[in-house]
């Protein structure tokens, strides 16, 4: 095994070393998945946190998607004079894709790069040891609570940049096509059924413990110091993206197989 | 329940089984540790009995920490056992050292404290992990226990980067007591410090023996001074073994010459 191990070279050995690291954490957090009472309060802080201070970050990138989106396929709708067509057109890629997978790489980005550096530095003054010695399950008390709220807080931004979206693709269909605003929403709830919005917001719970569980392992895995936590956070930044893209295709498969 | 002393044990995890009362307190056989290529303990042997202070001294980087580490299950040895209060902590999981390490306090290095908690809430948080106590005999103990190490009432609120390093040395000592535990591990516990907090924070972890804070402690340091003050016995840590334990003076006055040798660069 170790002659083996030897033999892979450091990046396979990296490569092994992340995935098998993330693969523990995962089955860490698994099991300790059941809190007590007295971390609730964490969980409600860590809420606060990822979900109420990234409103502002969700909806702006929503409003704007949707009203991008809106003015696109307004455009060449109406070539085809379908331009009426744009209200289910942006509901359909919201709330299927855009609103998820946006609100997954914005939010997820700051909330795991925050993660990483918070986790990052206590590991590098060693305050998780500290935690350890004193006889703290590290991972229910750092880790659990995040996932928990990540899976609160993730469904409701989707949903929230949903129809912050839809509201943006409203905007520019009524006062730059022209298009009636009642026949905006009517041909919405006409064209989108409930399996597009569970579709989009079912994603979204995996997005977040993606999210968590990539933040958290490279905040615990860090190493060299404070320059290794700038290289960490950085990082993470990048896999939370390439994951929440790549996470998509397959979700989308599942999904479309339910 | 209301404690008489800052230093009884409040109402905490059951200690474990008494029966092995007479045993050592933590006891390493052949203990191996690596990182990487670079070895640094290599079969070390080191029995601390109950009730002692036990002091291990070596020079930087000859594993001190990592000993102190493995004893607290910390890290995993690569080879050898460990046991801690009559326990066997080397097949241990995680979650199965963990009501064990609430028997034992560790003052780390740097004191590693929570950086986002006041003074008054690291020192208490120990006691709300393990313990169902009120806020009341919570905040009473916590206070005794920073009277003790030399703190006033006006450091509650303090955020640790507030507070100088020699204070929050103390907070760390206050932390690790708060339990009552049968065990304190202090790694250089006087390190970084101006000779003034030194002499302070030496003087503290001499009167907490004396007062019977813990049952058994284990300090690594190469301060000889504080050695000489606070142990019973010293371990003197050389090439990744133990050259030589023994009663202070039988150290001082060693007749081997590596144990010399290091003693004499260390007076210097």
């Amino acid at each position: 095994m170790t002659a083996g191990w030897r033999l892979a070279g450091p990046r396979v050995q990296h490569v092994l070393s992340y995935w098998g690291g993330l693969g523990l954490l995962s089955w860490d957090v698994a099991r300790n998945a059941w809190l007590p009472r007295r971390y609730l309060a964490h969980v409600v802080a860590e809420f606060d946190g990822m979900g109420v201070r990234s409103l502002v970050v969700a909806g702006t990138a929503a409003l704007f998607t949707g009203m991008v989106f809106a003015l696109q396929s307004a455009v060449y709708l109406s070539r085809f004079g379908a331009d009426l067509y744009v209200g289910p057109l942006v509901g359909l890629s919201v709330l299927r894709e855009l609103g998820p997978v946006l609100t997954a790489i914005l939010v997820g980005g700051k909330v795991a790069s925050g993660i990483t550096a918070e986790l990052g530095s206590m590991k590098v003054t060693e305050q998780i040891d500290a935690l350890r010695a004193i006889g703290v399950n590290y991972v229910k008390r750092l880790i659990v609570p995040r996932v928990w709220a990540a899976l609160l807080v993730f469904p409701l931004l989707t949903a929230l940049a949903d129809f912050i979206a839809l509201v943006g693709g409203m905007l520019i269909a009524v006062y730059e096509r022209r298009i009636d605003v009642y026949l905006y929403w009517n041909t919405i709830f006409y064209w989108v059924v409930i399996a597009d919005l569970v579709t989009g917001v079912g994603k979204s719970f995996f997005f977040g413990v993606i999210v968590t569980l990539i933040g958290a392992h490279n905040g615990l895995a860090m190493t060299g110091g404070t320059e290794g936590l700038g290289r960490a956070t950085t990082a993470t930044v990048v896999q939370v993206s390439l994951a929440v893209i790549i996470a998509d295709f397959f979700l989308t498969k599942l999904f479309l197989l339910l | 329940m209301r404690t008489s002393s800052p230093l009884a044990r409040p109402e905490a995890p059951a200690a474990g089984s008494r029966a092995d009362s007479v045993a050592p307190a933590v006891s390493l056989e052949g203990i191996w540790k690596a990182f990487g290529d670079v070895p640094v303990l290599r079969g070390l042997d080191l029995e601390t009995p109950r009730g002692s202070t036990v002091t291990v001294m070596g020079g930087s980087g000859s594993g001190k920490t990592v000993l102190l580490r493995l004893a607290a299950g910390l890290i995993k040895p690569d080879r050898g056992r460990i046991r801690v209060l009559g326990v066997d902590t080397t097949p241990l999981r995680e979650e199965a050292l963990l009501p064990l390490r609430s028997r034992m306090g560790f003052v780390f290095q740097g004191a590693a404290l929570f950086d986002s908690l006041t003074t008054y809430e690291n020192v208490a948080y120990p006691l709300r992990e393990h313990t169902t106590l009120p806020e009341p005999e919570v905040a009473d103990r916590v206070h005794r226990l920073l009277t003790r190490v030399g703190l006033q009432d006006d450091v509650d609120d303090k955020l640790p980067a507030e507070l100088s390093g020699g204070m929050r040395k103390r907070v760390g000592i206050a932390r690790a007591l708060v339990l009552g535990p049968e065990l304190v591990l202090y790694d250089e516990p006087t390190a970084g410090l101006d000779p003034t907090n030194a002499r302070l924070i030496t003087d503290l972890v001499g009167s907490l023996k004396t007062e019977g804070a813990s049952e058994t402690a284990i300090v690594v340091t190469h301060d000889l001074e504080f050695a000489r003050s606070v142990s019973d016995l010293i371990a003197v840590l050389i090439g990744g073994r133990i050259a030589q334990i023994g009663l202070v003076e039988a150290i001082l006055h060693s007749d081997q010459p590596e144990v010399r040798a290091f003693l004499g660069g260390e007076a210097r």
